[in-house]
């Protein structure tokens, strides 16, 4: 296997493998439940699981980046929390009389909110060189405060329809949170593969001093990792937005160690520097499969999540000899 | 890690001790209820638990790991234990109740230790799965129903101390009493025994420790296994101080008592911290929290004030290396 910080562009090698197994994974997973579990295989358990996945799908493209970055992000679930409170509030209060142009712009400013939160931890991460970690732990108990803060701990609800629209339409079939998703994805893949600050982000994750000697500005590459996982809450927090139709404080909380855990399942080295976004995608949709599949073999949500966590494990013993460690 | 440190003289606890102490003055001259028997002895009441908890997440940390699911290892040794003790043993009493309740807790953070060790796993790897593990199995095994049902020994509370003060009584109750136990317990493992030294040496740097002839099955057991008692004994008398169990009580407990346990001095990367600095980590946290609810600050800006607390005291503690640096260029 080749074992080098890559290059830009798709590659084969250590990737395809990756790819392969979470295939496998995948059809594994789909092709068990389908035995096992009555109604698997109909449209509308694809259409729910589709339906369910683009929010942890969206909060685990944010926590890839920085752990390909060597670092963490433990704040993306509350950064969701943020900017969805912030674009229902100004959906409700500010931008109430502007009509339909207030959706936009709400939106634009929730995302800025995420992608303001992100940059903030990036420079203390960049420049006070403190780990991600901490950081980005601070920075979490810091924005859940301000949610409670803001709210005293209720709710927003009741959005414009568009929302609404947003959250439970689709368009060819396809639920649009789902779209929403794959076209993160899809923009996350371009830039981590077919751009200069992509390969930065591999590279410093495998090696920051190289780096740094390499002549990259490795506070810049951090700074722009943690506004895109920002941005990427952001969304993650547009789409549950638009799905519950209000925003409290704390919801999809319980998703934040689960980002992580997809990320290691999908390959990503708990010491930065490898790490890809299709692989994630493919083992997302393993982890929601096998959390339908259970759902609907009478199994409740919790044994799921014992499922995920066994998983992760057992994936990890088998994964763990191949790792390179720091 | 070896970045001058601009508090190196009195070290992260001194700091942390004249913070706390400033604090203390500022609070019981701006309010006449912080320096008052009873709210002191509320304060250590109520955080004894946290208190446990950190004591032995210090271990983990000064031996180079981390470890997400021990609020979660609690929650299932409460129940465990209480649904042993209610149906097999006749209700039990003190002494049973706290031998169990290590053993059982002990238990869960020797299956982190195994799986650390025997397969390699990173800590925090290992950790989020047996935090989603205990979780998902415990609110599967328990439906998410709460027990009200405990036994008397652990109902009513156990008081040590009782003086008079000016309104009724100032009491400290048996929790306070454990921690400090505990609190002793830790601190002598780690300062004043060899096996403790070999901690921070393990923590510091693992491969010397190894190559010096440490036993790395030993320290990861010890440090997870020690987490994992004190986590049994804090999910005891976190089920003594509220009287009941509540499966997803602790959940959510365990980032912000890991930032606090940093706060004292700990760091991520190993072979540093103290139980001292986790102790007042802890404690300026809930001095702070306390305080600004005697100051009539609304108790929903309370989290937001501490994660900035946490924010800044990470960005202070690292100043140094904001500072320019003569060998590298400016502009990397």
């Amino acid at each position: 296997m080749n074992k080098q910080p890559s290059t830009t562009g798709l590659r084969l090698g250590g990737d395809t493998i990756e790819v392969a197994a979470m295939t496998a994974l995948l059809i594994g997973s789909i092709g068990l439940f389908s035995l096992l579990a009555p109604g698997f295989l109909t449209a509308t358990n694809f259409g729910s699981m589709s339906m369910q996945l683009p929010e942890l799908g969206l909060l685990s493209l944010a926590m890839l980046l920085p752990i390909i970055s060597g670092g963490l992000n433990l704040s993306v679930t509350f950064t969701a929390n943020i900017a969805g409170l912030m674009t229902a509030w100004l959906v409700q209060g500010l931008l109430a009389g502007m009509g339909l142009l207030s959706v936009p712009m709400a939106i634009i400013a929730g995302l800025a909110v995420g992608a303001a939160a992100g940059f903030l931890i990036g420079v203390i991460v960049a420049y006070v060189g403190a780990h991600p970690i901490l950081v980005s732990l601070g920075a979490m108990i810091f924005l859940q405060g301000a949610g409670e803060f803001l709210t005293r701990g209720g709710g927003i609800s009741g959005m414009p329809e568009v929302f609404q629209t947003l959250g439970s339409g689709s368009v060819l079939g396809i639920p649009i949170p789902m779209l929403i998703f794959l076209a993160a994805a899809a923009g996350l893949i371009y830039i981590m593969h077919f751009t200069r600050t992509g390969f930065s982000i591999y590279m410093l994750g495998s090696n920051p001093r190289a780096t740094e000697y390499s002549g990259i500005n490795v506070k810049r590459v951090l700074i722009t990792v943690y506004t895109i996982s920002g941005i990427l809450a952001g969304l993650a927090g547009m789409v549950m937005l638009a799905r519950f139709n209000s925003v409290r404080v704390g919801h999809g909380e319980s998703y934040l160690l689960i980002t992580v855990l997809a990320c290691f399942l999908a390959g990503a080295n708990p010491f930065g520097g490898f790490g890809r976004v299709l692989p994630l995608v493919l083992g997302l949709m393993s982890l929601q499969v096998i959390a339908s599949g259970m759902n609907l073999m009478g199994a409740s949500q919790h044994l799921a999540t014992a499922v995920w966590g066994a998983f992760l494990i057992i994936v990890m013993a088998l994964r763990m000899p191949f790792i390179k460690q720091s | 890690m070896h970045k001058r440190r601009l508090n190196r003289r009195i070290g992260t606890e001194g700091t942390l001790f004249c913070i706390l102490m400033l604090l203390c003055v500022v609070l019981a001259l701006a309010t006449n209820s912080f320096l008052t028997l009873q709210n002191l002895f509320d304060l250590l009441n109520n955080q004894s638990v946290n208190i446990i908890f950190a004591v032995g997440l210090v271990v983990v940390l000064i031996a180079g790991g981390i470890d997400i699911s021990f609020a979660v290892a609690a929650s299932v040794v409460q129940y465990v234990v209480l649904s042993l003790l209610m149906n097999y043993l006749g209700g039990g009493n003190w002494l049973l109740g706290i031998l169990l309740s290590m053993l059982v807790g002990m238990l869960l953070g020797l299956f982190n230790a195994l799986l650390i060790h025997r397969f390699r796993i990173v800590s925090i790897i290992v950790t989020i799965g047996t935090f989603n593990l205990f979780f998902g199995l415990l609110m599967y095994f328990t439906r998410g129903v709460s027990i009200y049902d405990i036994p008397d020994w652990l109902y009513y509370s156990v008081p040590l101390l009782d003086l008079p003060a000016e309104r009724g009584s100032a009491t400290l109750y048996l929790p306070a009493a454990v921690m400090v136990v505990m609190v002793i317990l830790t601190w002598f493992i780690l300062a004043r025994t060899g096996f403790g030294r070999a901690i921070y040496g393990f923590g510091s740097s693992p491969e010397s420790a190894r190559r010096s002839g440490v036993s790395v099955w030993k320290i990861h057991a010890f440090a997870y296994g020690w987490l994992g008692l004190c986590a049994g004994m804090a999910g005891l008398m976190q089920a003594h101080i509220v009287q009941e169990v509540v499966p997803n009580a602790l959940i959510g407990q365990e980032l912000p008592i890991l930032a606090a346990v940093v706060l004292g001095g700990a760091t991520l990367g190993g072979g540093r911290g103290s139980v001292l600095g986790a102790v007042l980590g802890v404690l300026l946290l809930a001095v702070v929290q306390n305080g600004l609810n005697l100051l009539g600050v609304t108790p929903y800006a309370f989290r937001m004030i501490v994660g900035l607390i946490i924010l800044i005291a990470i960005t202070t503690s690292n100043l140094g290396n904001l500072l320019p640096r003569t060998t590298k260029a400016r502009n990397v």
